[in-house]
């Protein structure tokens, strides 16, 4: 028995399935980790822009906030509402942090070299890498939707449709604004995409229009910055999470902000390179998964300093944003892309 | 073998979803009282159920949005072949867009795209 398991752990089998559990692991946990960090990140980053100190009572300059959070989270009553359709409010939070979590999985991340090994952080490698994100990121309204509506409460009835309206909008416009992209690159692989970028040039200048598109489409997308109406508080209370508490609200709460790091994480590779050093510069000794982590921490600063100069758009504004000008002007992009590169120039 | 991978990192965040749920449910005391578990509406008695019915608007837009989206779904395996495919290509998807953006143009003319 115990001569069978030994053999079946050095087997292949066993050995794929170790290194993909130990993927699995650094990947969801570093994202937890990213996820806690971009909480406590957040509140310090608002509470400098308005003349506050911020969280600095748990440890030192609030670093151990993240984790007595989650332990309060852990400890508080879970309430589910007597009028709430229950099975469908439990399984909405669920679904709202699943697809966000599942996108990591296909992000070049990069390799990681420990010793004589290397381990790839990137689960699989797909060549239909953008299409599985546009799968997942349509499939984040469910549980936005289905939270409004089974907590049976007018605010998150209406947060919920306000979310998936506005939410479904702009995914035209980030499906259509990253066609440049697969035209000048030719694969839907973000691997490829990122391959090609280093070795010829990034292609933030190159397809700028489908850089401003995505990235306003994606903080839409996001439910963030001033486009942050599904939970406008001072109309809506809390929108289409008023009714959660204790770790389901939280859960919605780590969908959001796991998406939101997965999304900086897309940009980054679409339109910067991924793991590719900035201006050409030969310094093999920094490992590739750290450029991509600086330029989604400039992302994710990005989104939270917009949230805190702009004010909240009103609903009309945002709808009529993104079907009048981001839509027409993303369909541009593709004619000009492609016009560009018939002549030859990208 | 990648797509092990890709099966036990499903099932991964699928375990972690699910505990958080369970692990939740195992910790947080639970005290029910029949004010506490009303809807809640800014602290009055709720007037009436949240099963109403919504603004046609939001119908509107989702009938839109399938519209365009299986649109871009069909843009992608053009744009990858597109550098293959030549300038011809473009003057084809060209003629694709422009149906649809006549409609996009119809919808925005009829108000459709409005929201007093």
């Amino acid at each position: 028995m115990i001569e069978q398991l030994k053999t079946f752990i050095t087997g292949e089998l066993g050995i794929a399935i170790g290194i993909g559990l130990l993927k699995s692991l650094i990947v969801v946990v570093g994202a937890l980790l990213l996820v806690a960090y971009a909480t406590l990140a957040e509140r310090k980053i608002w509470s400098w822009f308005q003349s506050r100190i911020g969280p600095n009572r748990v440890g030192p300059w609030g670093l151990l906030q993240p984790i007595a959070d989650g332990i309060k989270f852990l400890m508080k009553e879970d309430i589910i509402p007597r009028n709430a359709d229950k099975p469908l409010y439990i399984l909405a939070p669920f679904l709202a942090m699943l697809p966000a979590l599942l996108i990591f999985a296909v992000i070049p991340f990069g390799e990681l070299r420990l010793g004589g090994y290397v381990l790839d952080l990137q689960i699989v490698e797909v060549n239909i890498g953008v299409l599985y994100i546009f799968a997942l990121s349509s499939l984040g309204v469910y549980g936005i939707v289905l939270g409004g509506w089974a907590s049976n409460n007018k605010y998150s009835l209406l947060g919920g449709l306000r979310a998936a309206s506005q939410m479904i909008s702009y995914e035209l416009v980030l499906g259509l604004s990253i066609i440049g992209v697969v035209m000048t690159t030719g694969t839907l692989s973000l691997r490829g995409i990122v391959d090609w970028q280093q070795q010829r040039y990034i292609l933030l200048l190159p397809q700028f229009l489908g850089f401003v598109c995505f990235l306003i489409a994606m903080v839409a997308e996001l439910n963030r910055g001033p486009f942050d109406l599904p939970e406008a508080e001072t109309e809506l209370t809390g929108g289409y999470h008023t009714e959660y508490s204790s770790m389901k609200f939280a859960m919605f709460f780590m969908g959001e902000y796991a998406a939101m790091i997965g999304g900086s994480a897309i940009i980054s590779c679409l339109f910067l390179g991924g793991g590719k050093a900035p201006f050409g510069w030969q310094l093999s000794f920094v490992p590739g998964p750290a450029w991509l982590f600086l330029k989604m921490m400039a992302f994710i600063f990005f989104f939270m300093w917009i949230k805190a100069t702009f004010p909240r758009v009103r609903y009309d504004q945002l709808m009529s944003f993104g079907w009048k000008f981001l839509l027409p002007l993303a369909l541009f992009n593709v004619l000009l892309t492609g016009v560009l590169i018939s002549a030859g120039v990208l | 073998m990648q797509l092990l991978h890709f099966v036990i990192f499903v099932l991964f965040c699928l375990a972690l979803a699910g505990g958080i749920l369970v692990v939740s449910a195992l910790f947080g005391n639970r005290q029910p009282h029949a004010v506490k578990d009303d809807t809640y509406e800014c602290g009055l008695p709720p007037i009436h159920s949240a099963r109403v019915s919504f603004p046609l608007r939001f119908v509107v837009v989702a009938l839109l949005f399938i519209l365009f989206d299986v649109e871009v779904a069909f843009v992608y395996p053009w744009a990858v072949l597109y550098r293959k495919l030549g300038p011809l290509a473009m003057v084809e998807m060209g003629a694709f867009l422009l149906v649809l953006v006549i409609g996009l143009v119809y919808v925005w003319k009829r108000g459709g795209l409005d929201w007093e």
